[in-house]
Parts: structure tokens; C-alpha cells; sequence
């Protein structure tokens, strides 16, 4: 199956890792990855900041360089969930079929073990956009469940937000980080080495401050757990 | 709507100060995260209801398009049963009309029945301008009262207080309160109860505000937990409401849907304790209806903006709301806190100052408090529409533009990483300017090696 790769421009710039994971992973899985290289940005930040015609621009561009792929997958809730819900708000255009990681994987190639091996303690973070935007629900659980080695660990109060929210996160500082102080210790009380989510903005704002902490936990997305094999170790 | 200033600086800073208050940070995460659980158990048993809340909806939005009629409809039932209907363009004029009514009583002072209304115009204060008291009746609008405090939430008004500074608070207040009051719940109700038996039964005037207004009939309902209430709406000689327009529904058969999906969203429970319905004037009691417009038409105007004339009050977003929760209902700086007066504060009052045009971004749009509100206001939608409409601020709008222009085109997108990249050894690890909000609590990110795109093109 082709399948067009929509990276985001937060995972182009600042966490490469993560696209190679994903391109790695489909193509394990038998799927023949494209790039459309003239793909920048789905607009969220302009949208969701107030600058609406901005993210018209950008998400009519984004429709122009999907349009025509038949499946379009993105490793982040945030900019699927942008596509999917407020593209129709926005422009006239007819929006492309984007998939979140997780529900491509079971959703169209219906697998649900992707012959992961990851040897780890891990909590995921369900991030808003990809539980309450996107509606994933358990998916991404039920694929890391399947990931050989791997200690699934569940997290308190795991629906409630991290503080990110994109230009929230420095208009209400600090508010932004009494929320995200109220993860990071929901966080800790799991005892996980690793804090995996589907969304690479999310991770770097928590990850940032278990840094800053110098809490010894990681952050992972989702997609670079999945690609990791016992080959590959 | 008249300014009503919990805190004077605008949501970023208020919110700042009051994150720091760790009592209120306790006080709020028990009570919201206890109201949280009860709500969250109630509309678990329900197997419709996401059909109701659907309902909810859909009444609701069926009567705001047909406003025009129901509420002449409304006015004609109400007439026909005796009562006098008033209509008040603003809080000027609302406030006018009452002080006129309670004056031709000839009375100085009145009860009140919780009402977010008459606080959206301040009546309170124009009548203490006037010579006139008015009591406070409700528990928490009381605590409130007597406290010389703000409301901080619109189902739980003295939510930021918990019961050692209640006691307090009565006891420096209240002169009738007792010497050896302790904070047990129960003894601080007594305390107010007998304190407010007496007002009930020597007050002349009341006023109140409506849950609902029926149009068939004319009726106006009031729901709460008390039977304050209740005790104001009927002992009285003169009940005065005064009620938004956006309050009606068309029939009885339509409060049927919202009976069920109020109480089980604010109060957490099955049905409210106290129901109340009136109907015109009757032997004993003259009846004035006050219906307010106060800005609801222009909200009525904006096509999106609109659903939130949906709200009931019910309170349920606040509760789940993370920022809420962190920041308290002061901050916003209106009786309306939380997610719904993150929307419905700048499209009743503006966004001419500072405080209302930062409330749209009082919000991560986590998207919670759509999530539970029974009429569906989808509030995260509302608010980027009003962030594209408020003013945004220099420095911001040329960042903007520069990474807009960035992103345009992939080209200048990989020029920027490979620059970026380029002086990855340079970046430091506290940033300057407003970008500092970022490194004061989160380290940034490494800047890779190589961007994705260049990955992709070597491999």
C-alpha cells in the first residue's frame, strides 16, 4: 500500500527521529512510504493563535500537496485532528483522508502486533487531540500492549492535560506549568522509565521539564516504540 | 455588561497570582475534582445520554432562531396572568427599571434568590447607590456577601473558600451568629439559616433571576438545592425577575429535557432538591418580569459565537476545566468564569480591554469542557474564533508573519533548519523576551543534526 508521510514541521525541524521511526515501521509492514516534499505546515499554530488567514494560506497549501494520496498518515494527534476538524471550518477545499499513526496501523492495515521488542517500563500520555480531537481511545494501548518486552504501566489521571496547548504554553506560563508539574508527578508515581505519547509537542513540554528536573525519565513517541526490533538492538 | 473586577490585570497575570495561593489551589482541586466524580457518576447510568444532550441542543438552538416569537409569546402569557413584563436593552436600563419597581414599594430593602443576571449588571451596587440593601439569600452568595468577595464560580460561588474561613467569616459578620460557632458544615448552616429565617419574613421585595422561562405558559423556573430560594420566590409581596432572553424554551415538554440534563451536570445528583415555578401574579404577590438583553443580541448575530446563548449554567465545564481549576474564578474578572466565560465575557462586554481580549486564551483547548457541557457548546471552536477577532499585540503579529512566511514555501522551511542547525551549538538554554516563559520551567529541545527532509533526500 503507498501511503503519503504528513512529518509536521515540529517533527521535520526538532524530531527527525521520529519520522525516521515512522518510515521504518511502515515499511516493515509492507507499505511503500512517500514524501511530498513541497509539505510544510497544517497551520495549527496560526489557526489557534488568531491568525486565521495565515492558516488558511497554509492549510490550503497542505490540500494541494495531499490531495490525489489515497492515505495520509501523521505521527501527531495535534496536526491530524487539525486537518480532520477545523480544515472544514476553514476552507472551501475538499480536506485528505489523514490518519493518526495508531489508527492507521488498525484501522486500515488492521495489525495490531507490529513485531516490536522494546525491554522497557512504559506510561503513555493520551494527549487531548488524540483522545478527545481524534476520539483514539485505546488503540494506542493495545499496540504498545503487543510490543514484546514492553511493561505497560497506567498513568494517573492520564486524560487530563499536560499544559502544552501550543502558544498557551508561553501566553499562560504559569499556568501552562502548574499543569504540567501536576503530570510530571502523576508521571513519576508510575515509576516508568520512558513517558510515551503520539504527540512530539506534548513530549517536549513535558520532557522538557522532567529534564529540567533532571528526573532521569524519557520521553519517546509512539511510532519510534514501535519500530524498535530486537534485529535493530 | 457592566465590569465586574475580581482582579484588575489581565487572565496571564491574574492567573500567575493565583496559582501561587496554595489554600485556593487545595480549596479548588477538592471541590471541583469532588463535583467532577459526582457528574461523572450520574450521566454514567444514563444510557441516552448523548441523545439528551442532543436534544438540549437542538431546543435550545430552535429557539434562539425563533427568539422573536417566543418571547412576544412569552410576554403574552405572562400579561394574560397578571404579571408586568419590562424589557431592559442593557444593565443601565435593567438597573433603572428595578430600583423604580422596589421604589414604588415604597420598601428600602430586598431579598435576593441567586441570580447571575442581576450580578452580570451589578444591581446590587446601583441599589446600595439608591438607598436600597439587598440580601443575599443563597448559602454561598451569603458567605460571598458577607465577605466583601467576588463570586469564583457560577453553580458554587464561595468555592475558593473552605469551611475554616467560612466560620471565620460568619463570625466577624454575621452579629447573630453564634459565640462558640464551630466550622462543622452543619452548624455553619444552622447559623445562616437563623440568620436568614428573619430577613425571609420581614422582607416586602424580592428579586430573583430564572432557570428557565416557558413560553406557552408564561412560567418561570427556578432550580436549587436549598429552599432559599423558594422561601424568597413565595413570602414576598413584589417578586421582581429578572432573566436573560436567551432563557426560554417553547413548552413544557421541552423543560422535561433540561430538568434531566441540569442537575446531573452542576449538582452531580439525579434531580435538585427544589424545583419552583411561578406563573404571573397571584393573590398576595405582584409579579415583574425584567427580560434582559445586555449584549445577547449581538452574540445572537455571530454565527459561530451564538451557541453560547445555549449555556444553562450548569457549571460543568468549569469544574473539568484544568486551567480553571489552577487559576480560580477571580481571574477572569467576570461572573462568568471558566471555559464559558472565556467566550461568553468578550462577546458580551468586548475586547476592549486588556483583561477581555486575554480571555479567549484563558485555554489550552484541551477540549473538556465540550466534552460535558449538556447543550454541546463547542466552546474550544468559539474560542479560536474570537482569538482571530481580538487585537493581537505587535511583537506577536511580526512573529507571526515571519514564520508564516517561513512555512509559505518548503524552500525557506529547509533553509531555516539548515541555518538552525548550523549554529545548534549556539542555542542557549534560557531564552530571552517573552520566548523566556518557555525556559523558566522546561529545558528546549536539542536541534538535531539533521532535519527530516534532508534524511529523507540523502537515504
Amino acid at each position: 500500500m503507498r501511503v503519503a508521510l504528513f512529518i509536521t514541521c515540529v517533527n521535520d525541524t526538532l524530531f527527525p527521529d521520529t519520522g525516521r521511526a515512522v518510515v521504518s515501521l511502515l515499511r516493515r509492514l509492507g507499505c511503500e512510504v512517500e514524501f511530498p516534499k513541497a509539505q510544510t505546515c497544517c497551520g495549527q499554530m496560526h489557526v489557534n493563535t488568531g491568525y486565521k488567514e495565515q492558516g488558511a494560506r497554509l492549510a490550503r497549501h497542505f490540500t494541494e500537496v495531499f490531495s490525489g494520496h489515497e492515505a495520509v498518515v501523521a505521527p501527531s494527534g495535534s496536526c491530524a485532528a487539525m486537518v480532520r476538524e477545523q480544515y472544514p471550518r476553514l476552507i472551501d477545499e475538499p480536506v485528505p483522508r489523514v490518519y493518526d499513526l495508531s489508527e492507521f496501523l488498525l484501522d486500515v492495515l488492521e495489525v495490531e502486533d507490529v513485531g516490536a521488542y522494546f525491554p522497557h517500563r512504559v506510561t503513555y500520555h493520551p494527549t487531548c487531540h488524540s483522545l478527545r480531537g481524534l476520539k483514539l481511545g485505546d488503540k494506542p494501548a493495545r499496540l504498545l500492549s503487543k510490543v514484546r518486552g514492553l511493561e505497560l504501566v497506567p498513568l494517573g489521571g492520564a486524560e487530563e492535560c499536560c499544559g502544552f496547548g501550543g502558544t498557551f504554553s508561553v501566553k499562560n506560563p504559569a499556568i501552562s506549568a502548574a499543569m504540567c508539574s501536576d503530570k510530571v508527578r502523576n508521571v513519576l508515581d508510575t515509576g516508568a522509565e520512558v513517558l510515551c505519547a503520539a504527540d512530539n509537542s506534548c513530549l517536549m513540554h513535558i520532557g522538557g521539564t522532567l529534564r529540567r528536573q533532571r528526573s532521569g525519565v524519557r520521553v519517546m513517541h509512539l511510532a519510534e516504540i514501535l519500530a524498535s526490533t530486537e534485529a535493530a538492538r | 455588561m457592566s465590569t465586574f473586577l475580581g482582579m484588575p490585570g489581565d487572565f496571564p497575570k491574574n492567573a500567575a497570582k493565583a496559582v501561587q495561593d496554595s489554600q485556593l489551589r487545595f480549596n479548588l482541586r477538592k471541590a471541583t475534582r469532588t463535583i467532577r466524580g459526582k457528574r461523572g457518576a450520574v450521566v454514567a447510568e444514563l444510557p441516552d445520554w448523548q441523545e439528551l444532550r442532543a436534544a438540549g441542543k437542538a431546543i435550545k438552538d430552535h429557539t434562539l432562531a425563533h427568539l422573536d416569537t417566543y418571547l412576544l409569546q412569552l410576554e403574552e402569557a405572562v400579561t394574560a396572568a397578571g404579571g408586568t413584563v419590562h424589557w431592559a436593552r442593557d444593565a443601565a436600563e435593567a438597573n433603572r427599571i428595578v430600583t423604580e419597581l422596589v421604589q414604588a414599594t415604597g420598601e428600602n430593602e430586598v431579598v435576593k434568590v441567586k441570580s447571575m443576571a442581576t450580578q452580570e449588571i451589578g444591581l446590587n451596587e446601583h441599589l446600595a447607590e439608591q438607598g436600597i440593601t439587598a440580601y443575599e439569600t443563597d448559602l454561598a452568595e451569603l458567605i460571598v456577601q458577607l465577605g466583601d468577595d467576588f463570586p469564583s464560580h457560577i453553580l458554587v460561588p464561595a468555592i475558593h473558600r473552605n469551611r475554616a474561613e467560612i466560620r471565620e467569616i460568619f463570625l466577624r459578620e454575621m452579629p447573630d451568629a453564634p459565640k462558640d460557632l464551630t466550622d462543622e458544615p452543619k452548624a455553619l448552616a444552622e447559623a445562616a439559616r437563623l440568620h436568614l429565617r428573619e430577613r425571609f419574613l420581614r422582607a416586602k421585595v424580592a428579586v430573583s433571576g430564572a432557570n428557565f422561562m416557558i413560553a406557552e405558559t408564561g412560567t418561570l423556573v427556578v432550580l436549587e438545592s436549598e429552599g432559599n430560594g423558594r422561601m424568597c420566590l413565595t413570602l414576598p409581596e413584589t417578586l421582581i425577575s429578572v432573566v436573560g432572553i436567551e432563557k426560554l424554551l417553547p413548552t413544557w415538554q421541552d423543560l422535561e429535557v433540561f430538568l434531566q440534563l441540569l442537575p446531573r451536570s452542576s449538582t452531580g445528583e439525579r434531580m435538585n432538591p427544589y424545583t419552583s415555578t411561578w406563573t404571573g401574579s397571584t393573590d398576595g404577590q405582584a409579579f415583574h418580569l425584567v427580560l434582559l438583553d445586555n449584549g445577547r443580541t449581538n452574540v445572537l448575530a455571530d454565527e459561530v459565537g451564538r451557541q453560547a446563548l445555549r449555556c444553562i449554567r450548569c457549571s460543568a465545564c468549569l469544574n473539568v476545566c484544568p486551567v480553571y481549576e489552577r487559576a480560580g474564578g477571580h481571574a477572569y474578572g467576570s461572573v462568568y468564569p471558566g471555559p464559558i466565560g472565556a467566550i461568553l465575557t468578550p462577546q458580551l462586554r468586548g475586547v476592549e480591554t486588556e483583561l477581555d481580549a486575554s480571555l479567549p486564551y484563558a485555554s489550552s483547548l484541551c477540549g473538556a469542557c465540550y466534552e460535558v457541557c449538556p447543550v454541546a457548546i463547542d466552546i474550544p471552536e468559539v474560542l479560536v474564533d474570537l482569538r482571530a477577532k481580538v487585537p493581537h499585540k505587535r511583537a506577536e503579529r511580526a512573529g507571526m508573519k515571519v514564520a508564516g512566511w517561513v512555512l509559505d514555501k518548503p524552500v525557506r522551511l529547509a533553509r531555516a533548519q539548515r541555518l538552525a542547525i548550523r549554529f545548534r551549538g549556539l542555542a542557549p538554554r534560557r531564552l530571552p523576551g517573552p520566548m523566556s516563559a518557555w525556559t523558566d520551567t522546561r529545558d528546549l529541545p536539542e536541534i538535531p543534526e539533521q532535519s527530516f527532509r534532508d534524511w529523507w533526500e540523502s537515504q
